[in-house]
């Protein structure tokens, strides 16, 4: 067992932590993923992830945890790409990408502030590409509680998003507000993107949100069970993606070790890829016949 | 199914002198007509005639700048549950996890806040709505991987779930072939009767309603002819629509519309020389 499991992981509090943390992020990206990717809004929570990086590299400055710049600049970037986007054709797109340029610039700067004035010079790596091992186990409550907000939101407006989401023409005939569903989406986007930073870092939180949204989408007919089976597809790739890191320490003599959210990435693309494999789609000509 | 129905022949619809302008430009100009329960109306005109905005203004999401829309007796305004809509061009992802049945849902209660709880209510209604509309078949197939009639077929039901007054549909026969095209308006004009709906339907084709229009709305350049097929489809009336003249063509039980000499529109191309032979 033990070349599989390498000594100690179970009993090591670091470990523990990231088990617990990477499980509730998944289920989080899941839900909000799945909807981000009905509703073609990967290219908002990429950009959701620059604005959290500025957000995070900015909390480190001002010596608080990550975790709360990545979440509260992303609700501020979230609120800023509505007022820029509403009532103009193609003002989404348009929006993102302002607030995009935006935060990136934003983001070199505290980044730098940080490794100059702060002297923390692996800051940036942590930002940007994650650490879960080194999150401190007093910010589990607070990562529950961002999440269940974010699933809250999702499960509140479940109707009309999803109707929105299908055609903005069918759910305004229906009497859906649209600007508000719009924006309590992207509140829970910005949050889950947030948090999907903290296990991946902010710059491949978007892998976590769309790569098992994906794969469930193909495999799922109905959005409650890609939200289960995204679930599962991302608490696993992040599970297996920790053990994998932990066991890299012991691959070669100088105990270096490989980067968790590397695995977890690779884990993720490497279950989008088999979902493609044709037995394993939901059927075509499978569910037109019953 | 037993629908509030209101007796055939009176108005649920009346458009009174509509008028709408967008930014300057002229888009309906005192449109008038009416629909009325159990009647099928078609709105005819070419891309750009003005047929979506009109559907817009019944549905109360565009204003006018003139005139008077009524529905059931009262203006229009959103959030009006007496009118179903089947929109244009709704486009389904093959990978959107919705069932037909799903989408029929989204009908009864896609407004509301929370999650749908399952009710035996709830299922027996998108169960009958699918019957009527005869999705029955492909009910629990994906929506994504129906044919265009198919789910022209799901979005009437989910129009229709709710037991609305009025049928809006725009061009949904767009992209159909004649056969699909055919027994779609077959289901609406069998829903119209039955259930004593009014269905004012948007197309640029005015064959495929002929079997079963009760009325006609006739759109050309934001101004609009309205009244029985005989009264409508008539060189002279659609000649002082368009603004020159146009024939009408009646040939086998199907109507040709034909722009005249010294048109605008769509003239025919002028006869090549037939080469001598021997």
């Amino acid at each position: 067992m033990h070349w599989i499991v390498e000594p100690g992981f179970f009993s090591s509090p670091p470990v523990r932590v990231a088990l617990v943390i990477g499980a509730v992020v998944a289920v989080v990206s899941a839900v909000v993923g799945v909807f981000t990717v009905m509703r073609s809004q990967s290219f908002a929570g990429h950009t959701l992830t620059d604005v959290s990086t500025a957000g995070g590299a900015g909390a480190v400055l001002v010596g608080i945890s990550p975790l709360f710049g990545f979440v509260g600049s992303g609700l501020v970037g979230a609120g800023a790409m509505d007022v820029i986007g509403v009532q103009r054709a193609r003002g989404r797109d348009l929006a993102t990408g302002i607030v995009l340029g935006a935060a990136t610039g934003l983001a070199a700067l505290f980044l730098y502030l940080d490794t100059t004035t702060r002297a923390t010079t692996g800051v940036t790596q942590q930002i940007l590409f994650g650490s879960i091992f080194t999150v401190d186990s007093s910010l589990i409550p607070v990562v529950v509680v961002f999440g269940a907000l974010s699933v809250a939101i999702i499960l509140a407006v479940y109707r009309p998003l999803l109707l929105s989401s299908i055609s903005a023409d069918m759910a305004v005939a229906r009497g859906v507000a649209l600007r508000p569903v719009g924006l309590l989406f992207m509140a829970a986007l910005a949050v889950s993107v947030g948090l999907a930073a903290l296990v991946v870092g902010s710059i491949l939180s978007t892998a976590l949100l769309i790569g098992p949204a994906a794969t469930a989408l193909r495999m799922a007919a109905r959005v409650g069970w890609a939200m289960v089976v995204a679930g599962a597809l991302g608490v696993g790739a992040t599970w297996l993606g920790i053990l994998l890191s932990y066991d890299s320490f012991y691959w070669d003599a100088s105990h270096q070790g490989l980067p968790v959210s590397f695995f977890i990435v690779a884990v993720v693309v490497v279950l989008y890829l088999l979902s493609g494999l044709p037995r394993l789609r939901s059927g075509r000509a499978g569910d037109r016949v019953r | 199914m037993t629908g509030l129905s209101a007796p055939p022949g009176d108005d649920v619809l009346r458009v009174d002198g509509a008028s709408v302008s967008l930014s300057g430009r002229l888009v309906l100009d005192r449109v008038t007509f009416r629909v009325a329960a159990g009647e099928f109306t078609g709105l005819i005109g070419s891309n750009g005639a003005g047929k979506t905005t009109l559907l817009r203004v019944i549905l109360g999401l565009q204003p006018t700048s003139a005139g008077e829309v009524s529905v059931l007796g009262a203006p229009a305004s959103r959030r009006n549950h007496v009118i179903g809509y089947v929109p244009q061009k709704v486009l389904f992802e093959p990978e959107t996890p919705m069932r037909a049945r799903d989408l029929v849902a989204l009908g009864i209660d896609g407004h509301r806040f929370g999650v749908p709880l399952r009710a035996r209510r709830r299922r027996q209604l998108v169960d009958d709505m699918l019957h009527a509309v005869g999705a029955d078949r492909f009910a629990d197939a994906r929506i994504g991987h129906l044919s265009g009639g198919e789910q022209q077929r799901v979005l009437i039901a989910h129009a229709l779930v709710s037991r609305p007054r009025i049928l809006l549909l725009d061009e949904p026969l767009a992209n159909l072939d004649p056969g699909g095209a055919q027994e779609i308006v077959t289901v609406l004009h069998r829903i119209a009767v039955h259930e004593g709906i009014g269905i004012l339907l948007s197309a640029h084709e005015i064959n495929p309603l002929l079997p079963v229009m009760d009325r006609i709305v006739y759109l050309a350049g934001g101004r609009a002819a309205s009244g029985t097929t005989a009264e409508v489809v008539r060189t002279e009336v659609l000649s002082a629509l368009y603004g020159h003249h146009v024939d009408v063509i009646r040939i086998h039980g199907r109507v040709l519309v034909v722009a005249g000499p010294g048109g605008q529109g769509e003239q025919a191309p002028p006869v090549a020389p037939v080469p001598e032979v021997g």
